[in-house]
């Protein structure tokens, strides 16, 4: 199995990084790695060559300048980073909208790149951002694809306008048309048009793509991918640039191990923005693409930038002011407050994932925590306290042999897994009280982040993640910096 | 602008076809080239690269068949009745499409088949693979969305020797291989159908246009389900699949069938000759 390319370029990076000095000779050899790394990614060729030829001069010259101080690994990663953000982007753009309503989205992409999945995401995108999308079914080719829109529509609440059966039978320039229609009449102010899946070498269905923009001249025509493609990605591109012409990527399948090079070599080759990411099957799991949070991705730097955002996010206000409250007034930390950190962690999707976006990610270790950690034992946990009565919630202290016996029984657990949960609990307990009493911290704007992060900290022993444990006590800390009271403390 | 020049290769390539040994000014990093752009990977790129420049009697078409193996048994197993086929791969890749076609080359055989919707995951999926049934002539077993596959799997198994039928073919969700869960649930469909009888087949389905991360899917599979088999769709386009000469390489599992189309006949026995020489053509 390869390596993926973050762990590559990290494993080339750490003998640059323990490195004071560095010479041309060094740089040809990282230079050879970062070529294979990236046609192992599957960036294409050219793009690869472009890429690594930047990278070797830029390098050459920083060494010429030889700056006092400055690891010449960091330079380089530096430089990397920097031309990975420009292939893909520069900074990322938004949606255009349209001057009158509707904005019209048309995708178009190879057949099983995830279309009518994306199209069902988009539109609950859409509507969380206070739109009111329809979806148009103008794929008619692929058989029951019209229902599967439907499906997907009403799973999201977005209604679909879908005239005809599909399956062969209707013509999908005029659905389109009717569509543009159908959301005038009804007031719908965004527009997201399904079409069939077809193959860049494919004249008449090509045409018919052109038709239908033409027909319904979308304000973005967005060009759906599998992460997973490998060097065809280029070609493919190109002739559904040259055939439909389009004005965004958006890159599915990402959360597969994919190391997603195609966004580089489209991105390259086509000039477009990737904008959008999808990754997962529900509907939720799709975000906006950040270039300079990808290239960290690619280059294993984490994204912690994303972390927030969906920590954030999953704690919704109500809860998160509660939690501030109770915070800064000093009040006891509860089980109800742990049943709600547990679920808002839920909600920000799968332990895996989150831990997969933390620097340091890619490292084989980390690799293998990741792998064996318990997607159930958030459940279990959350079972574990619905069987708790609300005074235990309130006073866990009196959970004795016989209460935990009671609520193993009543949560379908055993006596090991509650009392996993108890100690959990009364490690998140100590570090609320620990980083109350910090002084130079507790104010509001800390208790935004930590208001999901001590239960993050308080479930660190979870399947068996190293590091994670809650930090030692830091008594009479000085310092409002969080690492150096971890030194101090430790 | 031309990303490469493919004339320059081809020329060469036909050159070292039509005579062997002719390799006096062969550029072999074009020759790499090639290999990489056909999504063989740059590792197995050089590696035959490397072995042609040892043997240069042979046509670079030759080596990459002797790599192949020109001679094996691509023919579906079939030692039992019903011969149970089982499905698989990540999303996207064309399974249901897959099922559709094997079987109506089946039943165009003259055989009996049963289909098994266990792609109870997918919205409309069951509709699909329904259309496909009926089009082919084939029995179809199914649940309800959500419905457990492994029951419906169970479900279609018997129905097989039920009606006795010659091939049971079990369409299942399609799931990342970096889902632990999900890959659970395929060696579950499988245990459970080996409550009845043996699992004849398992067909990795794998896109054609996929990259190098077809190796890392088809190694999980192979570890979570078993795999016999691989099926490479969307051949049609411009991607060559040399992912899949990568994974019978690494995999041993051999190719079997190529999907070239929509229609329900555009699947055929795998020719290893003729995906060859697509491989290397521009």
């Amino acid at each position: 199995m390869f390596d993926s390319l973050s762990s590559r370029l990290t494993k080339t990076f750490t003998g640059l990084r323990n490195r004071g000095r560095i010479n041309p000779v060094d740089i040809e050899d990282t230079c050879e790695e970062i070529r294979v790394a990236l046609l192992e990614a599957d960036v294409a060729g050219s793009v690869v060559t472009l890429l690594v030829e930047k990278v070797r001069t830029r390098s050459l010259e920083q060494i010429s300048l030889d700056k006092k101080g400055i690891n010449p690994g960091q330079q380089i990663i530096s430089i990397v980073h920097e031309e990975l953000v420009a292939i893909l982007g520069g900074s990322a753009r938004r949606l255009r909208y349209a001057k009158t309503a509707p904005t019209v989205i048309m995708l178009a992409g190879l057949q099983g790149s995830g279309k009518t999945t994306l199209a069902g995401k988009l539109a609950a995108y859409l509507k969380s951002e206070g739109n009111t999308p329809v979806l148009v079914a103008c794929d008619l080719q692929r058989p029951n694809a019209v229902d599967q829109l439907q499906v997907v529509g009403s799973s999201v609440g977005v209604p679909v306008f879908a005239p005809e059966p599909g399956n062969g039978v209707g013509d999908p320039v005029k659905v389109a048309k009717a569509g543009i229609e159908f959301a005038k009449q009804k007031v719908h102010n965004f527009v997201i048009v399904d079409t069939a899946g077809r193959l860049g070498v494919d004249k008449e269905l090509m045409d018919q793509a052109k038709n239908i923009r033409d027909a319904i001249s979308p304000n973005e025509v967005l060009f759906v991918v599998d992460a997973m493609i490998g060097q065809d990605a280029v070609n493919t591109a190109q002739a559904f640039l040259d055939g439909v012409g389009f004005d965004g990527i958006v890159l599915t399948k990402m959360d597969g191990d994919a190391r997603g090079g195609a966004a580089l070599s489209i991105a390259s080759v086509t000039n477009r923005p990737v904008m959008f990411l999808s990754t997962g099957e529900k509907s939720n799991e799709f975000e906006p693409f950040h270039p300079d949070r990808m290239a960290n991705r690619i280059l294993g730097m984490g994204d912690v930038a994303t972390l927030a955002e969906q920590a954030k996010k999953a704690l919704d206000g109500d809860s998160a002011q509660k939690l501030e409250e109770k915070f800064i007034s000093g009040e006891k930390f509860t089980f109800d407050d742990f049943l709600e950190q547990l679920q808002a962690m839920k909600k920000m999707g799968s332990m895996s994932k989150i831990l997969g976006m933390l620097p340091g990610a890619q490292s084989a270790a980390m690799k293998k925590q990741i792998a064996a950690i318990d997607e159930n034992e958030l459940t279990r946990a959350e079972a574990i306290i619905h069987s708790m009565t609300p005074i235990e919630r309130q006073e866990p202290k009196i959970i004795n042999g016989s209460r935990r016996a009671r609520i193993a029984r009543g949560s379908g657990t055993e006596v090991f897994h509650v009392n996993n949960v108890l100690d959990r609990f009364s490690a998140a307990q100590k570090a609320m009280k620990q980083m109350r009493n910090q002084p130079g911290l507790g104010g509001a704007g800390n208790v935004q982040m930590p208001g999901g992060m001590p239960s993050m900290g308080g479930m660190g022993g979870m399947g068996g993640m190293p590091a994670a444990k809650v930090s030692p006590p830091a008594k009479r800390s000085k310092s409002g910096n969080p690492a150096k009271r971890a030194l101090e403390g430790g | 602008m031309a990303l490469f020049s493919f004339s320059g290769i081809t020329s060469l390539i036909s050159k070292l076809r039509r005579e062997p040994g002719a390799n006096a000014d062969v550029d072999w990093n074009e020759i790499e080239q090639q290999l990489i752009n056909s999504d063989l990977g740059p590792k197995l790129s050089v590696e035959l690269v490397d072995l042609l420049k040892k043997n240069l009697n042979a046509s670079l078409e030759e080596g990459l068949l002797e790599l192949l193996g020109k001679d094996r048994d691509r023919n579906l197993a079939k030692n039992q009745n019903p011969n149970v086929i089982l499905i698989v791969g990540v999303n996207g890749v064309g399974k249901t499409t897959t099922v559709g076609k094997l079987a109506h080359y089946l039943v165009a055989a003259g055989n009996k088949v049963v289909i098994g919707a266990a792609d109870t995951f997918r919205a409309a999926a069951t509709g699909q693979v329904s259309t496909w049934a009926v089009n082919a002539g084939a029995t179809l077993v199914s649940g309800k969305d959500g419905a457990d596959p492994a029951a419906i799997a169970f479900d279609a198994v018997a129905k097989g020797f039920e009606i006795g039928a010659d091939f049971v073919l079990i369409d299942t969700a399609g799931r990342l291989h970096t889902k632990a869960g999900l890959m659970d649930e395929l060696s579950k469909i499988r245990r459970v159908i080996e409550k009845r009888t043996l699992v004849g087949e398992v067909l990795l389905v794998i896109d054609g246009t996929t990259g190098q991360n077809g190796l890392t899917q088809a190694q999980i599979f192979a570890q979570a389900v078993g795999v016999t088999g691989v099926v490479v769709t969307k051949l049609d386009g411009s991607a060559k699949g040399g992912i899949a000469f990568a994974i019978e390489r690494e995999l041993g599992a051999p190719i079997k069938f190529v999907g070239t189309g929509e229609a329900i006949s555009d699947l055929a026995p795998f020719q290893a000759a003729a995906f060859v020489t697509a491989l290397i053509s521009s």
